[in-house]
């Protein structure tokens, strides 16, 4: 097992965003992380990378318990994530920007092969003519893929991607899952948070679903799509029944 | 680092700029003009140091002076005190204003924003009451030197000289420091801190180690012309060792050359004392030095605040190339 969550529940005061999640993810799969906005997906990936510490509970990565690690100190020993919310480094160029991942990630990399993983990356997620811009002239589009960018130049052994079609028009939507295909097919693990159907359902080998921090159904997408509570939880919402039904999304990102 | 940087020809445009500026005193021959660039010099050791915490790593420190002066201390204690030369005194000095900054650094470097801000203004303050109280170092009334103390050095006239060379170099030499932390991984660590320093964790930068080595390596140099500064006044107290506004004026000149820039600290330092040597011939200007510091810093902020290297830089990316 890669990954393994064991009962991790996590609260902001009074709100509980997270409760007893128990899941594993073995090497090689997608594992896709769906539920209504506030479900806590987002709060389960910054309980994974260590930007907050879980109220209860613990994550196991590669074998090592990294409950209560550092965020640095996980990102070096592999795991890597792109937000829902780009945060590029604006002042840097998008290849100084790649860089950082190569840098500061599994490889450790020096500059010079970090300059090379960066120019591969960037060429791989369609930035190759964007590498001396400012990243704060990108359009959403190649911010989101700039992210990608950064997060593969570590050369993670899973990769948390949190609403990476969120924002993206339809051409860039196919861009993008052609983008997470490949990267599967290099053999590295993915957990995937979205809310285009479609596309966490025909990558992911495995689905979570979570509703109110609760997991309510995990298990290979055919089933998941078809299980009671899962069809509740979401055609509860007459909103969002709309919104998985369209095969993209277009909703911004209100939901931090 | 690579040998390939060393080839930018920004970095020899910029040490070029600071050699020129430094030899016209040594061409004329003149104390005068030597006394002026001195000032000049000295400012942009500090101005570039500090720019290694404010411009690459973006951590704005309002107190930095508090290197200048405890360097200038440790300095004069072993050069009056203990009878050291000028040398080794220069290096403690130097190393003394790094070790507070790594002491300090595991502290204050939690803060983000104006806390770390603040919390540099009470240090440089506490500094000050506690060396006013530091008996060693003279309390209140501070440590003078024996003007015979020259005499090793080829008299007063001739250590003044010395003196000048020596931050001469200094200067030069932070130039270069300036653009190797810059071009270097550990530089790149920085600007992504400066940035967002939460996606620079997510992305493995161990910030806490940067951080304090940026704001180590932005101590050193000040303490070591701190020595230099006091050993030329002849004495050092307290008030003189830690005074803020001076503080402020190096806030200045990095925001208006431009921060994060190699080329800004010099610019800015050269431009901001040309200015103040202007002011300070007009009575009416020399009681107000500092209103008129604050208000620059606040017009730059609201309409360059990327200074006038930023600017440029800005306006003409071609300029990138030649400008670093
Ligand atoms: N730092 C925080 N402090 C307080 N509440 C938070 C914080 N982060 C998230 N939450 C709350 O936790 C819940 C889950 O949020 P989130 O994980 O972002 O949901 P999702 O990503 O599934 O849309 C929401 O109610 C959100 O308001
Ligand atoms: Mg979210």
């Amino acid at each position: 097992m890669i990954l393994q969550v064991s009962g991790v529940s996590k609260w902001f005061g009074g709100l509980k965003a997270l409760t007893d999640v128990t899941f594993s993810l073995q090497e090689g799969q997608i594992l896709g992380l769906i539920g209504p906005n506030g479900a806590g997906k987002t709060t389960l990936f910054n309980v994974i990378n260590g930007v907050y510490k879980p109220s209860e509970g613990a994550v196991n990565f590669r074998g090592v318990d990294i409950t209560g690690m550092k965020t640095y100190e996980i990102a070096r020993m592999g795991l890597a994530r792109a937000h829902q919310i780009v945060r590029p480094l604006n002042e840097l160029t998008v290849r100084d920007n790649v860089m950082v991942g190569a840098c500061f990630g599994r490889e450790n990399h020096a500059l010079g092969g970090a300059r090379v993983i960066a120019d591969e990356v960037m060429e791989f997620v369609g930035l190759e003519k964007r590498a001396d811009q400012l990243a704060s002239n990108l359009n959403i589009g190649q911010k989101k893929r700039l992210e990608m960018a950064r997060a593969l130049a570590a050369r993670p052994y899973l990769l948390l991607l949190d609403e990476v079609l969120a924002g993206l028009n339809p051409a860039e939507i196919t861009r993008m899952i052609d983008i997470v295909h490949k990267i599967r097919e290099r053999g590295t693990t993915i957990v995937m948070i979205e809310h285009v159907m479609q596309a966490v359902m025909s990558v992911s080998d495995q689905v979570l679903v979570l509703d109110f921090g609760k997991p309510i159904a995990f298990g290979p997408p055919g089933e998941v799509a078809n299980d009671a509570r899962v069809v509740e939880a979401y055609l509860g919402d007459p909103e969002l029944a709309k919104q998985l039904l369209a095969p993209s999304s277009d909703e911004s990102e209100q939901d931090a | 680092m690579s040998l390939r940087n060393l080839r930018n020809p920004g970095l020899w445009i910029t040490v070029l700029a600071v050699a020129l500026l430094g030899l016209w005193p040594i061409v004329t021959q003149r104390a005068s003009t030597r006394e002026e660039i001195f000032t000049v010099m000295l400012s942009v050791v500090l101005a570039s140091s500090l720019n290694i915490l404010l411009g690459y790593t973006g951590y704005v420190s309002f107190g930095h002076i508090v290197f200048f002066g405890l360097g200038g201390y440790v300095g004069l204690y072993l050069i009056i005190v203990q009878g050291w030369s000028l040398w080794p005194s220069m290096i403690a000095g130097g190393l003394a204003a790094g070790l507070l900054a790594l002491l300090l650094g595991q502290a204050i470097l939690r803060l983000r924003g104006s806390y770390f801000a603040l919390a540099t203004i009470g240090i440089n303050e506490a500094m000050r009451a506690f060396i006013n109280n530091f008996e060693p170092f003279g309390g209140p009334t501070g440590l003078s030197l024996n003007f015979q103390t020259y005499n090793q050095y080829g008299g007063a006239a001739n250590a003044l000289w010395l003196i000048y060379y020596i931050v001469l170099i200094l200067a030069v030499f932070n130039i270069f420091l300036s653009y190797i932390v810059k071009t270097s991984k550990f530089g790149l660590g920085l600007m992504a801190i400066r940035e967002d320093e939460d996606a620079a964790e997510v992305m493995g930068v161990i910030t806490p180690r940067s951080k304090t080595w940026a704001y180590v390596l932005s101590a050193i140099l000040p303490g070591v012309v701190g020595v230099l500064f006091f050993f030329k006044n002849g004495n050092i107290e307290p008030p003189q060792a830690f005074r803020l506004h001076l503080s402020i004026e190096l806030l200045v000149m990095v925001m208006l050359g431009g921060y994060g820039t190699v080329f800004g600290p010099l610019l800015g330092a050269v431009g901001y004392q040309r200015l103040r040597g202007l002011l300070l011939t007009s009575d009416l200007f020399k009681n107000i030095q500092l209103a008129v510091a604050g208000l620059l810093l606040l017009l730059i902020i609201l309409f360059i605040p990327a200074g006038a290297v930023g600017w440029l830089r800005q306006r003409f990316p071609v300029v990138r190339r030649f400008i670093p």
